[in-house]
């Protein structure tokens, strides 16, 4: 049942798949973009819960075919020791390489010295990766520690205070975040589970979030998938074949930086908002409204008028406050972002009523240029908001890939070679 | 099973034998033969310094001016035989069925402290694997620090239970939260026992079908949410006090070993992730925050007993593990109220995110103590 390699028991064993996986990824720089162009749903990657490349010029995680499940960290930094910090990363990288390949971390989980808990937690020996990535951002309030105050990007803005936002401290916020997603959720929550752990003393979880179901696709000509309200949103999301689309609106280019920001070439801008929807309201509320809320058909997530849902809509046929209406790359000079977000419920609201909704992440080259217009109009403007809260939000700058075996998460910040 | 009695054991004979070997008797006991032990004030003379593996017998005879204690002893101070109270001028025989390895035979005069010890070897067939006589010395150690928790207990739960029998609620509220320090300190040996922490320590929630609530917790919710005292928590008192004794005279056998030290320390330091953060264990009293400060600072004694081996096998974990330590102790810091080792900040008036901060800084510290163990045996 397990294969030994590097003297670790192995997650990956059983199958050929996994191997086969990886060899997949790792022909390509950039295995999120390989695995991608094999499909999502076609991908026999996928379909053997096989493994995406964790090296890359980009992280994995973000171009990467989406994968069915979801466990976000943040987490707060709690030494002031820079050297502690940077071996975390080193740790975490070390890690991350290890449960993104389907193995085990450290030592294992069984097998060592009986007086000592294994490095390992063990839930998911056996399981193959299920396309396990796992991505790392760095919060604003980070750079307010180890001497980066000149090192943050001017495009990690903080978010205003949109109209509507009823945020909880307790989810808002964070010096730094994982994004574990996997198509097997034991997989994801692993993960974040022996991150923590190895991060404890260094760095300690300020809130998490778990998603079950992909509300976004990153893989063209799939269906999109439905979010809690039974509407698929989204439809022209990026998709990771997209390379000229990702270059243009997700990538940072070395030509957006400046000597602050030049370690974040090849990264990202993340914003997560956890979007509560009062479900119960929402599901009382007629087709008809449900329907011009949305701007689209509930069938076929078709745009008013047309009849399928990548159809091109035409805007103007929609109701003025209708949420694709609003969001709609043409009604905002153009923004797009990439979403990754997941539907939510974490249990009841001791009410009777679901804590359920939409834990939504985008991915984008500058949140000046995209989160934060987009939200300034839709949180003025859009029919949703009647059904919808923002209870929890963060934003983080997510950093270049990690090149190869010797690399690690956030050098290019920390260090300064090239 | 080879007793014989060595009778030529008057106190001449002894003496002539301390004459002969210019010292304390040191001949070899031969089979069966009894030791004779004699016990003064500040000296503890045995006939001899070696017996055959098997039935060993004591012959103790107490000189001296105060009640003595005898005791034969383990390397690590775990207790083989022991007989308390013996009063001066009287004589009392102990036997003890002993493996072959290496022992004392301790006196301790006016039964208390390290008293005066003399070797033992017993020899034959079964010796016991090799000790390390570093380790050795950190379990004595901590069956010290243990005992003298337990010694300190005692009369602070007495000066409890006699606010509760005098009816005196502002007393007993006073004195409940002292009573807890010494045994939160060295909880884990309380709890090997088994028998006396059910008894002594259980929360309301911990009770099992047809078990009688009885202890700490039991009269802590009188105190503090009945605001009230009866016939009932009188004699609850009195038990509370009985039961801490039982605990005090069981310290000496308890098995301590050291990786039941080391283990020992993480669970207390699971006590507090799981009982002290979330101020579930003096939920009426609010006195959680003394009885977590007592948990760290039981972990921390057994932890700088162990270091002296472990930062030789582990030096990079024991430098965690003292910078956690102190971080942990200097949050604790920041809710004393006073000097006395139960003065803290009431835990209804700590704040979720300080309650988030104390449980941080428990989990930074617990996560390396838990590798504490394999540091020791590696």
């Amino acid at each position: 049942m397990t294969e030994t390699q590097g003297g670790s028991p192995s997650r990956r064993a059983l199958l050929g798949w996994g191997g086969a996986g990886l060899a997949l990824g790792a022909a390509v720089a950039g295995g999120a973009v390989a695995m991608a162009e094999a499909g999502d749903d076609l991908d026999p990657a996928a379909d053997a819960g096989g493994a995406v490349e964790f090296h890359g010029a980009h992280q994995a995680g973000i171009a990467t075919p989406v994968q069915d499940r979801l466990h976000f960290a943040a987490f707060d930094v709690k030494t002031d020791d820079r050297d502690a910090f940077v071996q975390l990363l080193k740790d975490w990288t070390a890690a991350a390489r290890r449960m993104t390949a389907g193995k085990a971390v450290g030592e294992g989980a069984y097998g060592g010295l009986a007086e000592a808990p294994p490095d390992d937690t063990g839930e998911a020996l056996g399981l193959k990766p299920n396309r396990l990535t796992l991505t790392l951002g760095f919060g604003p309030s980070l750079f307010e520690r180890f001497g980066l105050a000149d090192r943050r990007p001017a495009a990690l803005a903080d978010l205003p205070r949109f109209p509507g936002d009823n945020l909880d401290r307790s989810r808002t916020g964070g010096d730094l975040c994982v994004q574990a997603c996997a198509d097997d959720p034991q997989v994801a929550v692993h993960a974040i589970r022996n991150l923590a752990r190895i991060g404890f003393g260094t760095v300690a979880i300020r809130w998490s979030q778990l998603g079950f179901g992909k509300t976004s696709s990153t893989t063209p000509d799939a269906q999109t998938p439905r979010n809690l309200m039974g509407f698929k949103d989204g439809t022209r999301n990026i998709a990771g074949t997209e390379t000229g689309r990702l270059k243009k609106y997700v990538w940072v280019e070395e030509s957006d930086t400046d000597a602050r920001s030049a370690w974040m070439t090849g990264g990202s801008y993340l914003v997560a908002r956890r979007i509560r929807m009062n479900i119960e309201t929402w599901d009382r509320t007629s087709l008809q409204e449900q329907e011009d809320v949305f701007g689209r058909d509930k069938r076929e997530g078709a745009p008013v008028g047309k009849a399928k849902e990548h159809d091109a809509p035409f805007l103007k046929a929609m109701k003025p406050d209708a949420h694709v209406r609003l969001a709609h790359p043409d009604s905002n000079d153009g923004v797009t972002i990439l979403r990754r977000g997941y539907s939510f419920t974490d249990g009841t609201d001791g009410l009777g009523r679901l804590d359920a909704g939409l834990f939504f992440l985008a991915y984008q080259r500058d949140v000046r240029k995209g989160f934060i217009p987009l939200q300034r109009r839709l949180s003025a403007k859009d029919a949703l908001n009647e059904y919808i809260q923002h209870v929890g939000s963060a934003v983080f700058a997510v950093p270049p890939g990690v090149r190869d075996s010797h690399d690690w998460w956030g050098r290019t910040l920390f260090s300064e070679e090239a | 099973m080879r007793a014989v009695r060595l009778t030529a054991t008057a106190a001449t004979a002894v003496a002539a034998l301390t004459a002969l070997s210019a010292c304390t008797a040191k001949s070899d006991a031969k089979d069966g033969d009894a030791i004779q032990v004699t016990a003064a004030d500040s000296t503890c003379d045995t006939s001899a310094t070696s017996a055959p593996a098997g039935q060993v017998t004591l012959k103790i005879e107490n000189k001296g001016s105060r009640a003595t204690e005898v005791e034969i002893l383990f390397p690590d101070d775990r207790i083989v035989s022991e007989k308390e109270n013996i009063g001066p001028g009287t004589k009392y025989t102990l036997t003890a069925e002993v493996k072959a390895g290496s022992y004392e035979i301790a006196c301790r005069p006016g039964m208390k402290g390290h008293g005066v010890r003399q070797k033992l070897t017993v020899t034959g067939a079964g010796a016991s694997s090799k000790r390390d006589p570093k380790l050795d010395q950190a379990v004595a150690g901590y069956r010290q620090y243990a005992q003298d928790q337990a010694d300190d207990t005692v009369p602070l739960a007495q000066k409890f239970a006699d606010a509760i029998k005098a009816g005196d609620l502002e007393a007993a509220k006073k004195a409940y939260s002292p009573s807890r320090i010494g045994w939160e300190r060295t909880e884990p040996v309380a709890e090997s026992f088994g028998d006396i922490d059910p008894k002594t320590d259980t929360r309301a929630d911990g009770l099992e079908k047809g078990q009688k609530w009885t202890g700490w917790h039991r009269l802590e919710k009188a105190l503090w949410q009945d605001k009230k005292i009866g016939a009932e928590e009188k004699t609850l008192a009195d038990q509370l006090v009985s039961d801490l004794k039982d605990w005090q005279r069981r310290v000496g056998k308890a098995e301590i070993t050291p990786t039941s030290m080391a283990n020992g320390a993480k669970e207390l330091l699971d006590e507090v992730a799981t009982g002290k953060v979330t101020g579930e264990e003096d939920r009426y009293s609010h006195t959680d925050l003394a009885d977590f400060k007592a948990n760290v600072e039981g972990a921390q004694q057994a932890y700088e007993l162990l270091k002296p081996v472990a930062s030789k096998n582990d030096p990079a974990l024991t430098k965690e593990l003292d910078q956690q330590f102190t971080a942990l102790n200097g949050v604790l810091a920041k809710y004393r109220t006073g000097k006395a080792s139960s003065d803290f900040v009431s835990y209804d008036k700590v704040t979720k995110d300080q309650r988030k901060e104390l449980s941080d800084s428990v989990n930074a510290l617990a996560e390396p103590l838990s590798k504490l163990a394999a540091a020791v045996v590696k």
